[in-house]
């Protein structure tokens, strides 16, 4: 991404305009470079999780042993742990959706792709679509839609004043606040971690045009941006576990009947 | 020197929620430390918790590019 150069002196800081990319064939805007990372982190994955389970064996060679950490990982940590009883319906859901957003955000930090493609708003708010739909289809079924809804609404076994406040934030809780912090959660990192990147590697080589003394503090610049390169790693790790939890816990709510 | 006061305002509100992270890893580490087979537990809840209390700081770096 070291694209951008200091014009005429002045430094030009990063920012929302980095994140908007020429289209790629012709004047189409459905092709852009986060579309194309989008369908090649599902080739990614697909090729290798076929590739590790194909030549499954009782005593795993490594390739194996990697998929079935992850896959290990999703189930038991997420699924097992959070939804608990009747967990195993949900792990493919959970499991796709955690290798999904894990990929499309460590593409933020791989040499020549470098680009998260979260940080786009356009993909965390369809998958939250995805997750929205799944939670309140799975309770709806679950309960019924009537008893669904009304165990939303009217919390069981409260008195009746407190229902003048909490039904309003019950509401809002559902069917508002948790899309949006779900998909402005992950978009917000990404966003704010690839610009983190770009104001250090953009700045010092702002810093390497400058005096003398602005020179030598060039490289500080540099390698604060790869400290912080190993830092974004975490932090996409970190979400893509995140996001999947949340979804783990909003199924969770969803199936648990009665409170 | 130029710039918008929002960036400001960010910083500042950036407060609340660094606060609200330290306490919640502080109460993780001392529920570990006091029992450590219950780690398993309280990961999961500390890190929901985490995510929540950030959440309202990314609002705000949000909220920071819009305005």
């Amino acid at each position: 991404m070291l694209v951008l150069s200091a014009e005429e002196g002045g430094f030009n800081p990063p920012g929302a305009k980095d994140f908007q990319f020429p289209p790629i064939f012709g004047e189409s805007l459905y092709f852009t470079k986060p579309v194309f990372l989008c369908i090649f982190s599902v080739i990614v994955i697909s090729t290798f999780f076929i590739a590790s389970s194909r030549k499954a064996a009782v005593v795993p060679n490594r390739f194996q042993f990697a998929g079935e950490a992850v896959y290990g990982f999703v189930r038991n940590s997420i699924g097992k742990d959070v939804i608990g009883h009747d967990f195993l319906k949900y792990v493919p859901f959970l499991f796709s959706l955690f290798t999904f957003i894990l990929v499309n955000n460590i593409f933020g930090i791989i040499p020549f792709i470098q680009f998260p493609t979260m940080s786009r708003i356009g993909f965390p708010i369809a998958i939250t679509i995805f997750v929205f739909v799944v939670f309140h289809y799975v309770g709806m079924r679950h309960q019924g839609v009537g008893k669904y809804l009304k165990e939303i609404a009217f919390m069981p076994d409260i008195p009746k004043p407190v229902y003048l406040i909490l039904t309003p934030i019950e509401i809002l809780t559902y069917f508002v606040t948790r899309p949006l912090t779900l998909s402005l959660r992950l978009f917000a990192n990404m966003f704010a971690g690839h610009l983190l990147l770009l104001v250090f590697t953009i700045g010092g080589e702002h810093l390497l045009h400058g005096d003398l003394i602005l020179k030598i503090f060039s490289p500080f610049s540099f390698a604060f941006a790869i400290g912080l390169t190993f830092f974004e790693l975490g932090i996409q790790c970190l979400q893509a576990y995140i996001f999947t939890l949340l979804t783990a816990l909003y199924i969770a709510g969803a199936l648990a009947d009665g409170h | 020197m130029t710039g918008t006061l929002s960036i400001v305002g960010f910083g500042l509100s950036t407060i609340g929620p660094g606060i609200a992270t330290g306490l919640i890893f502080a109460a993780y580490i001392n529920g570990v430390a006091r029992q450590p087979e219950a780690r398993g537990i309280l990961q999961p809840l500390a890190f929901l918790g985490f995510a929540l209390a950030e959440a309202l700081a990314l609002f705000g770096l949000v909220l920071a590019f819009v305005l």
